[in-house]
């Protein structure tokens, strides 16, 4: 699985950066980066849990 | 069959607990009908989920202040109407307004300001201790944290403190009048509008001296545009935090067990923050309506019908979070919803966090005998439909 992001969704709340900081990072204009998207087999629950917390649903896992 | 409605907003007997007739919402399910003040009856969203699909969903669920079918919580609210800044509007309006700002809210900006909220959360202990016991902590800690810091973000002049913390004390306080809170809109945008003024002849390096150069001189915002977003700034920037942090304190000191793990461990912070946000729910319910016709737990939910999502409630759905009522600052749950949840989620949280972790720790390191100095039954408690919190705060140590 790996995430991915839609910077034109994202509003900069920052809950995966808090969640996350080896993954998510926020650019210059405040929006999300993703710096590791790769997610381990067994992570996954971990990491619905973490997209889930996004106010601007701008994260996703694709297979 | 007006008579049997139970009202909205109703206020809060213990201050850290939602009010114990929020209960009787919860009969007829997770969104059920409540009267406000003026009579009006809108929908009471108390459920987490149901909560979240709300806030999640800005098509059908507005925050249009304007309209006339925004429901107002408290007389305050429908002077509010005038004042026009993201938290009032709907995508695509409110996005555009929103990213401006994001660059001077990211978690590392928050990061980046954390050595000087230490150095003033230091200065105002020095103070205190310097003094002696008794302390009000509201005035001499929780309020001038946040205050500071805001007009530091901001480029607002610290020396006006005590007038815009006074205005902004009317607008947020729920027993406020229409005329008193209009007044204190007028007064702060006035104040504001003279500032920018002042700041487009001599630029300053806050984030409004920013907006101004590359906002307002380049004709994408108007200046009472910008009036209207710093006011929002100013004092959403201020009064929540100081609420938090004051009442903070006092669930800390009331629940002795939690207060000692935390002592014991200072690495708890972040959680114990978020436990103590879901616990104490500052902003008790938020206000949209509805664009359309909708379903939602069973609810028939009818264009036009207002919607008060209720915060205090839904952050203590047993669903959600396991004995909801436990204060348990290693729960470890983020996913509830006192910073709001969907596009309007607070864009100052993470400032807020990080002023709440430094003060609260550190009041607690530094002051290791801290306790009521009023029996904490007698603390007056602020008024339902505003801002939830204590007007003082009185310890010694």
């Amino acid at each position: 699985m790996r995430i991915t992001a839609d910077q034109g969704r994202c509003l900069g709340a920052g809950q995966c950066v808090l969640s996350a900081p080896d993954r998510f990072d926020q650019s210059e204009l405040g929006l999300v980066v993703v710096l590791d998207p790769e997610v381990p087999d067994g992570d996954e629950r971990r990491f619905r849990a973490i997209l889930d917390l996004c106010p601007s649903q701008a994260l996703s896992l694709e297979v | 069959m007006t008579a049997g409605i139970p009202e909205y907003p109703q206020p809060r007997g213990c201050p850290y607990h939602p009010p114990a007739g929020y209960a009787e919402y919860d009969r007829h399910g997770p969104v059920s009908r409540v009267r406000l003040y003026n009579g009006r009856q809108v929908w009471a969203v108390t459920g987490h989920a149901e909560a979240r699909r709300v806030l999640l969903d800005p098509a059908t669920y507005s925050s249009d202040r304007v309209h006339p079918h925004y429901p107002a919580l408290a007389p305050r609210f429908e002077s509010a109407r005038k004042v026009r800044n993201f938290i009032g509007m709907d995508p695509p309006e409110h996005t555009v307004q929103r990213r401006m700002l994001l660059s001077s809210f990211t978690v590392k900006k928050a990061q980046a300001l954390r050595p000087r909220i230490q150095a003033l959360v230091d200065n105002l202990i020095d103070t205190i201790e310097a003094k002696g016991p008794v302390a009000d902590l509201v005035p001499e800690f929780a309020l001038p944290v946040p205050s500071i810091v805001i007009c530091e973000l901001l480029g607002v002049p610290y020396a006006d403190h005590t007038f815009f913390e006074q205005q902004s004390r009317r607008v947020v306080t729920g027993s406020t009048s229409l005329e008193e809170s209009a007044d204190a809109f007028a007064q702060l945008s006035a104040y504001l509008d003279g500032l920018i003024g002042r700041k487009q002849q001599d630029p300053g390096d806050g984030l409004l001296d920013t907006l101004i150069a590359e906002q307002v001189e380049t004709g994408v915002l108007t200046r009472r545009e910008l009036v209207d977003i710093a006011l929002l700034l100013l004092v959403a920037g201020h009064e929540t935090t100081a609420s938090a942090i004051a009442l903070g304190v006092l669930t800390l000191l009331e629940h002795p067990d939690q207060l000692a793990a935390l002592r014991a461990d200072a690495s708890l912070l972040p959680t114990a923050v978020e436990e103590l946000l879901r616990f104490m729910a500052i902003a008790d319910g938020i206000a949209r309506f509805a664009t359309a016709d909708a379903e939602l737990a069973g609810q028939r939910i009818r264009a036009g019908d207002g919607i008060v999502v209720v915060i205090s409630t839904a952050n203590r759905d047993d669903a959600a979070f396991p004995g909801p009522a436990d204060f348990e600052i290693e729960r470890g749950a983020r996913n509830h919803v006192s910073f709001g949840h969907g596009v309007h989620q607070c864009i100052g949280q993470n400032l807020a966090r990080a002023e709440m972790e430094i003060a609260l720790g550190t009041l607690f390191r530094r002051l290791p005998g801290l306790r009521l100095a009023r029996d904490s039954g007698e603390l007056p408690i602020k008024e339902a439909g505003g801002v939830q919190g204590i007007w003082e705060l009185p310890v010694t140590w």
